[in-house]
């Protein structure tokens, strides 16, 4: 049907995915970013204890986008893969080890039960580091030719794809930080809220160098926020201005939950605005764009036929599984305390 | 010989080595989370303690493997495009939704109930944790459901036409349902439920032989041998129904599988033979005359072409395909003496005694895995050299990468997978040769052991004691 612009729905649902699963498996590979740092061993078990019984499902929201993106955007799947094969296969290493982590972690004993650790910790740092390292790329856009990607293999390591690396490090360790606050108690606890503090101050500091970085370098990126430097065209950038202005409005708001010792929930959930809002204003400098600034969703959209045989079952499927994922977290709420019974 | 250092055959490399892996995880998971969903049914009409044991052996061992095969699940979901990115992009119209509906039916469900079968003891009622079970196990059907989908119109396409050299669907039922799938459906998931009762049994006999025998180890054994007894001749009917599908729609295939380089009517059965592809001939052939059209074709005389009616480089790989299919009905004749053995020791009351065949058990383990490799190599080097079979040729379906890249990052997979794999090969053999426990003796095992991420020490454990409604959740030490 020509009145329902498919690669549009399909771009917003696979802009949803995404979203989701750098919200829940940014906070699960925050854990374990910060896994060594944590004051005792017992803290590092209740860490894990605390993601255990859903770090698979939020993983899963990374293989929705990757088989979403296939199956919507087949062109621009084959044309950003290669593309970033390096960095793609980075995170999938990271991600087998930190994966397998969980259970080997607790059968193993001495050594192997701190190479386990190990694994977690930098399996969760380098996963993160690669998915900062594939967003840097995207930003400064991926060269394509009839379609397909042209570019070296090295095309996706530059001094600010590394800078959004370690930024992607910081950030998905002040979702875990803010997470632990809602799921831990007393020692524990108090040194959570110290980490989101530390990892809260480093995340502004990378938005804000972010936000100078990409003007000054005049990308395309800033361009479409009516930024051609040192010419600002302020009928573009003054509808938009809400997105960062909200944006330091949620550090504010932050900053102030975390120094209330009686809030527990606010952090995460201002932690979540704050990517939210970066995301919303990514999305702004990418669209109509799938692939920056080559590959349009209407250009690489998969036929109709295929999209909307998807779409169908996606319209009913995506909702029941918000919703029994929603049962999970409720099923699992609450503080974790191994000696009450966990289990 | 291949050109180790050709890209193409880097990412076929790749390919094979990660997918290889992978299969053994989901191979042993389907089975058993439709074991466990019956274990804990059982153990819920009956009362009978032994399932409830069996459930708490088995889970552990159940939650490594997922593990497994989640993370090097992951890495082929993004292989496609990193390696086979034309192939991505010619054929995503038709196997970009299957693959979509995979994630969308069955990994989310997967995922999310079995956080409830792992740690949802005492979160949940009874009921809703079994259903938690059966969800799993529904889900890792609905899993290979679309995987083979997939994977068997790359077989035999159907329901799509070519404009551009893209694929587009004309009929999404002719897609799904394509020749070769119901086939190729039921031979895996049978495939997938004898690995499975063949690791069980394996572990019954290694327990028995051990001395470590209990009323679980015996459940354990009898319940696999009339599970196999039942299963491995379903499984040969499956599996010449899919036979029979191949020589329909794969020819050429079936001439690589069979050894046949010359069409005969009535053509015989080759039982050994050193196939010569540069001679076109087979060296040390040991046949059974007419047998092999009588087999395939239900008539004696019946004619089956020979490799040589397809110009050599439309022939497969002839020596992998013809040795692998061997490997694997190999292993189902043994599977189906194994079982009916085992039938006639349970009749005369020898079952658990007789330790000749409690070795012969123990050395079975592996082999449904080593079936279901050879099997696959069997269907996917036999499709060679197509990727969509007669209409992709593989060489066209690389990505736009070159050789250094593939071989470092299939020298890194490699590096990667055999360090993690057998380091959880090691865990849950540690798990197996400790058996299940009779929680009505906990004094055998004190130790606490932490396991599937949380930690119970032994005051949490008297606690569950204590209710003995809910005894599983006593993830008793140990």
């Amino acid at each position: 049907m020509e009145s329902i612009d498919l690669p549009l729905i399909w771009a917003a649902i696979l802009a949803i995915a995404v979203f989701m699963y750098v919200l829940l498996d940014g906070f699960d590979l925050g854990i374990g970013i910060l896994f060594p740092f944590a004051p005792k061993d017992e803290d590092r078990d209740l860490m894990m204890a605390s993601v255990a019984p859903v770090w698979d499902g939020n993983e899963t929201w990374l293989v929705l986008g990757g088989g979403g993106l296939f199956a919507a955007f087949p062109k621009a799947y084959a044309a950003l893969m290669p593309s970033i094969y390096m960095p793609v296969g980075f995170m999938l290493i990271a991600l087998i080890f930190r994966g397998v982590a969980f259970e080997f972690r607790f059968s193993a004993k001495g050594v192997m039960h701190r190479v386990w650790n190990q694994a977690f910790h930098w399996g969760s740092t380098v996963a993160a580091f690669s998915q900062g390292l594939i967003l840097g790329a995207m930003v400064q856009g991926i060269a394509l030719e009839d379609g397909r990607f042209a570019g070296g293999m090295f095309d996706w390591l530059t001094p600010f794809s590394f800078f959004t690396g370690c930024a992607l490090v910081w950030g998905y360790a002040l979702l875990g930080s803010t997470w632990l606050i809602i799921k831990t108690e007393n020692e524990l606890l108090h040194w959570s809220r110290q980490m989101a503090v530390v990892s809260m101050i480093v995340v502004i500091i990378c938005l804000v160098i972010v936000s100078l970085v990409v003007p000054l370098m005049d990308w395309t990126a800033a361009n479409r926020w009516g930024i051609h430097y040192p010419n600002i065209d302020w009928s573009i950038l003054l509808p938009l201005a809400p997105i960062p202005v909200l944006t330091a409005v949620c550090c504010w708001l932050l900053a102030k939950s975390l120094s209330d010792r009686k809030s527990h929930h606010k952090p995460f959930i201002f932690s979540i605005l704050i990517f939210a809002l970066g995301y919303i204003g990514l999305i702004f400098s990418f669209y109509p764009y799938i692939i920056p600034y080559s590959l349009t969703i209407h250009d690489a959209a998969a036929a109709p036929n295929s999209q909307a045989l998807l779409l169908a079952g996606t319209l009913i499927l995506l909702p029941m599984i918000l919703a029994y994922t929603a049962y999970v977290y409720w099923v699992f709420r609450g503080k974790v305390d191994i000696h009450a019974g966990y289990h | 010989m291949p050109d180790i250092f050709d890209m193409l055959f880097l990412a076929r490399a790749q390919f094979a080595f990660t997918i290889a892996f992978h299969i053994i995880f989901p191979s042993f998971t389907i089975g058993l989370a439709s074991y466990l969903a019956m274990l804990e049914g059982l153990w819920l009409k009956t009362g009978k303690e032994a399932y409830l044991t069996l459930y708490r052996f088995w889970i552990k061992i159940f939650a490594i493997t997922f593990g497994m095969g989640v993370v090097s699940g992951v890495v082929m979901s993004y292989q496609f495009g990193t390696n086979w990115s034309r192939f991505s992009e010619v054929t995503g119209n038709i196997l970009g939704p299957l693959l979509g509906y995979e994630v969308l039916t069955a990994f989310f469900l997967e995922a999310s109930f079995l956080a409830i079968m792992l740690f949802g003891w005492n979160r949940v009622g009874r009921k809703l944790h079994f259903a938690s079970t059966c969800i799993v196990a529904i889900g890792t059907l609905i899993s290979a459901f679309w995987i083979l989908a997939a994977n068997s119109w790359m077989h035999t396409p159907a329901g799509y036409e070519i404009r551009d050299g893209i694929f587009y669907a004309i009929s999404w039922l002719e897609i799904i349902f394509n020749p070769s799938f119901p086939y190729r459906f039921f031979h895996m998931v049978l495939a997938t439920y004898l690995t499975t009762a063949f690791v069980v049994v394996a572990v019954a006999a290694y327990l028995l032989i051990s001395g470590k025998k209990n009323p679980a180890v015996i459940t354990m054994m009898k319940m696999g041998i009339i599970f196999t007894c039942i299963v491995v001749p379903l499984q040969m009917i499956a599996g010449h129904e899919h036979g029979v599908s191949v020589f329909e729609h794969q020819p050429v295939k079936l001439a690589a599988m069979e050894g046949h380089w010359e069409t005969h009517t009535g053509a015989p059965l080759v039982l050994f033979a050193l196939p010569d592809e540069e001679k076109e001939k087979n060296h040390l052939e040991l046949a059974i005359p007419k047998l092999g059209s009588l087999i395939v074709a239900h008539d004696i005389n019946a004619e089956i072409r020979g490799l040589k009616e397809w110009p050599q480089e439309e022939r497969p790989p002839v020596a992998i395909v013809f040795w692998s299919f061997r490997i694997m009905v190999g292993i189902g004749i043994l599977m189906l003496f194994t079982a009916f053995a085992g039938l006639w020791l349970f009749k005369t009351g020898k079952l658990d005694s007789n330790k000749n065949y409690l070795r012969l058990c123990l050395l079975m383990g592996p082999t449904g895995f080593i079936a279901v490799i050879a099997g696959w190599f069997t269907a996917e080097v036999g499709r060679q050299p197509y990727t969509v079979y007669g209409l992709m040729k593989t060489i066209d379906s690389t990505s736009p990468v070159t050789a250094n890249s593939v071989g470092m990052s299939l020298i890194v997979f490699a590096f990667t997978y055999i360090v993690v794999f057998s380091a959880g090969l090691g865990y849950i053999l540690k798990l197996m040769n400790k058996g299940p426990v009779d929680p009505s003796h906990p004094e055998t095992d004190f130790e606490s052991k932490p396991v599937l991420g949380t930690r119970l020490d032994i005051g949490d454990y008297e606690h569950q004691l204590k209710i003995s409604s809910h005894p599983i959740t006593g993830e008793k030490p140990g």
